[in-house]
């Protein structure tokens, strides 16, 4: 007996490391952007002009190309680089002085860890001497990087990144693209109490993980503020498959609509696995997974589910309602935007591309601004602006949560099918913007 | 308070699933019982059935359960592979050579994969439609998956009881060198059963794949539950891995109607400390 156990005590520890031991796939592919070449600029101003001085700068990031963050850090990067490829084409950045300035992208694979983006991180400020950062995707992966910017003091403009806490922390580096946590499904809880006076019972359902934790953390005092009863408050591990057990708690608990999710993988799978047992409620908004055009693949378990935004194809930002809020407008139009992406990549982009583009446009715009690249003009710029562009307003905080977004707005979108039964996503609230009857209640 | 539809909708949620489970550790238990030795490559091998159905049908166009065929084959050769290869020669070892070889592939399985497939999800996208019965809702492929489980486990039954071959099998397990001398070739006779136990598990990978989501390290998860249920029912036992898997699954589909779901592999685990001290030979073990 004592053999025994001693043999199931070595087997348990075996059994946790194996399960611990991440597997280290091959070293970090850097895949830098080839920087514009300075030939290829028109010049600025017809012949006099000495020829501009041309400053490179280092743009650096980390991307999920692998582990269970990478869709969304696609979208993120492929915006990025449409951002460059628009610069390039313009010619870099002209500061008043006339320098030029080039951006060259320099990235490393992240693997969706928090250890991989702090190496990576240091290892960009380090060796590849990055001016400016920008955040990896997702608000644990961006708060990881956050702590290694600031303490290098180097701004990072965070984007994919909407968690609250990361600009609680008293940085002054950090600046966020993403309308914050805090606000993210507080307009899917609106919405229900104004096309259905009667629902009441609401239950919450989210990945047990930062940013997920706080949307519902906030999401559930203001349910409860405006007169819901919250049935169900329960979290799952982050890489959950079988959602049966939830789903039976929340047949159980019998709500009017289940608010929650976490990210694209457990998102889609809790979706796909509600439509499949045929749980009965009225409405369904989860985080992130709807607003990757991927969810489509669900085919009709995608039909009727509600996800926030913070960007979407149909956005009506312009040039006009900059002028009608007072706002200076700056970059590309929508149109030019998605027209651009689609040439591109084939295919509309989705609100991560759109923040990966707003991230290095705020970036290019602070630089002009600050006339300079020196960190501390640019924060100072950064912390100045207020302006509009194809992604909606951006302004940050310069109070106590130094950097955190407070002028971009969230939109809701609903999957629904078109008259040829082909899947839509449009905009469903704020109802200024709505560009379809949403469908409501849910019929399973 | 909740409904007895609640409890009984959950009870066989997890039930479908712990034959499953079941079918997974009976792999492992099968290893043990013939050559004692523990099979650490069990989680990795899980995963490669998964991925094994999952190529034949994205990139073949093979049905998920016309590939489980093919995955059948497939973990018997690796199998028997593995066994050639990492080990026959540390049989007589100590145990702590076989773990440690069992472990080796382990690792390489989930390096190689990682290189190949990455770790971002994958999802075989089938529907067998649901069978709706008053408060339970029967997905198809679970009930299927569990039928599944169940043919194979009854057809390990009948080979191991009334097939030379299976007999031989025994015959190893119980005392290799009489085994021998009754002319019962053992090396060959103990790779075949080192397939078998790879192919159940291959084959327990390739159902689950059919439900949920899954990545080269998906196995890990199952493979500690496949100890959990080996422990549980007995270890080298394989009726009593099915028993046990059955107990498993019907705890993590009941226990999260009482208490957070965070909390069902503390009770799991804890099952399986008290098991080790009160009763180590499992439920259906002999002293």
């Amino acid at each position: 007996m004592m053999r025994w156990m001693k043999m199931s005590g070595i087997l348990v520890i075996l059994a946790m490391l194996a399960a611990c031991a991440a597997p280290t796939p091959p070293a970090p592919t850097a895949t830098p952007a080839g920087p514009a070449q300075p030939a290829a600029q028109p010049s600025p101003t017809p012949a006099a002009s000495p020829t501009p001085a041309v400053k490179k700068i280092v743009l650096g990031f980390t991307a999920s190309q692998t582990g269970k963050l990478t869709k969304e850090s696609k979208e993120q990067v492929q915006g990025l680089q449409l951002w460059l490829e628009d610069l390039q084409r313009a010619g870099g950045i002209r500061l008043p002085d006339g320098t030029v300035i080039q951006v060259e992208l320099k990235f490393y694979d992240d693997e969706s860890t928090k250890e991989r983006v702090q190496q990576l991180y240091v290892k960009l400020i380090n060796e590849d001497k990055a001016d400016f950062l920008i955040s990896p995707y997702s608000s644990g992966l961006a708060d990881a990087a956050a702590v290694i910017a600031e303490q290098y003091g180097k701004i990072m403009i965070t984007t994919g990144a909407a968690s609250d806490s990361t600009y609680e922390k008293g940085y002054q580096h950090i600046f966020q693209i993403y309308t914050p946590a805090s606000r993210y499904l507080t307009g899917a809880i609106d919405f229900l109490k104004k096309l259905d006076p009667n629902a009441r019972r609401i239950a919450i359902v989210y990945e047990n993980e930062k940013f997920s934790t706080d949307v519902v953390n906030a999401a559930k005092p203001y349910a409860e503020s405006q007169g819901f009863e919250v049935v169900l408050f329960e979290g799952y591990e982050t890489g959950t498959t079988d959602f049966g057990p939830f789903i039976n708690k929340i047949m159980a608990a019998r709500p009017d609509a289940i608010i929650g999710g976490g990210h694209f993988q457990d998102g889609s799978t809790l979706a796909k696995q509600l439509f499949e047992k045929k749980v009965p409620v009225k409405m369904i908004a989860l985080l992130v997974a709807p607003a990757v055009p991927e969810f489509a693949q669900l085919g009709d378990a995608a039909v009727g589910v509600i996800g926030p935004s913070q960007w979407e194809p149909g956005a009506r930002y312009s040039p006009d309602s900059a002028k009608a809020a007072g706002l200076p407008w700056y970059g590309p139009t929508v149109d030019q935007f998605v027209s651009a992406y689609k040439a591109k990549y084939g295919y509309e982009p989705g609100y991560h591309a759109a923040g990966g583009y707003a991230a290095g446009l705020v970036l290019q715009k602070a630089i002009e601004e600050a006339g300079s690249i020196e960190t501390e003009k640019v924060k100072a710029a950064l912390e100045k602006m207020d302006l509009m562009t194809f992604y909606g307003r951006i302004k940050f905080d310069t109070g106590k949560a130094h950097g955190k977004q407070i002028g971009h707005e969230m939109v809701y979108l609903q999957w629904q099918k078109d008259a040829s039964g082909n899947l839509i996503r449009p905009i469903i609230w704020p109802e200024a913007a709505q560009a379809a009857k949403p469908i409501y209640p849910l019929s399973r | 308070m909740v409904s007895p539809g609640v409890w009984i909708a959950s009870l066989i949620d997890g039930l479908l699933l712990g034959f499953v489970y079941g079918l997974a550790a009976m792999g492992l238990t099968l290893i043990w019982g013939v050559m004692r030795v523990i099979n650490l490559a069990h989680g990795p091998i899980i995963a490669l059935g998964m991925f094994g159905v999952y190529l034949l049908f994205a990139y073949g166009g093979v049905h998920p359960y016309l590939g489980l065929f093919a995955v059948a084959l497939l973990g018997l050769l690796v199998g028997i592979l593995i066994y050639a290869i990492a080990v026959h020669r540390v049989l007589t070892a100590p145990h702590l050579s076989t773990l440690l070889a069992t472990f080796s592939i382990n690792m390489m399985i989930i390096g190689t994969g990682t290189a190949l497939f990455t770790t971002t999800p994958r999802n075989i996208d089938i529907s067998l439609g649901r069978l709706v019965l008053g408060p339970v809702v029967l997905l198809g492929t679970r009930l299927l998956a569990a039928l599944a489980a169940v043919l194979i486990a009854a057809g390990l039954y009948v080979f191991l009881y009334r097939t030379t071959l299976g007999k031989m099998v025994r015959a190893v397990a119980s005392n290799r060198a009489a085994a021998e001398l009754m002319g019962i070739p053992s090396a060959r006779v103990l790779a075949f059963s080192f397939g078998l136990g790879t192919m159940l598990a291959a084959v327990a990978g390739g159902l689950i794949a059919t439900f949920f989501p899954f990545t080269i390290l998906s196995g890990g998860a199952y493979e500690l539950k496949s100890f959990v249920i080996c422990v549980l029912g007995g270890l080298g036992n394989p009726t009593g891995a099915l028993l046990g898997g059955l107990i498993l699954g019907a705890l993590e589909g009941l226990i999260p109607i009482v208490l957070p779901v965070s909390w069902v592999p503390v009770i799991e685990f804890l099952l399986f400390v008290l098991l080790l001290l009160l009763r180590p030979q499992g439920l259906l073990g002999e002293r």
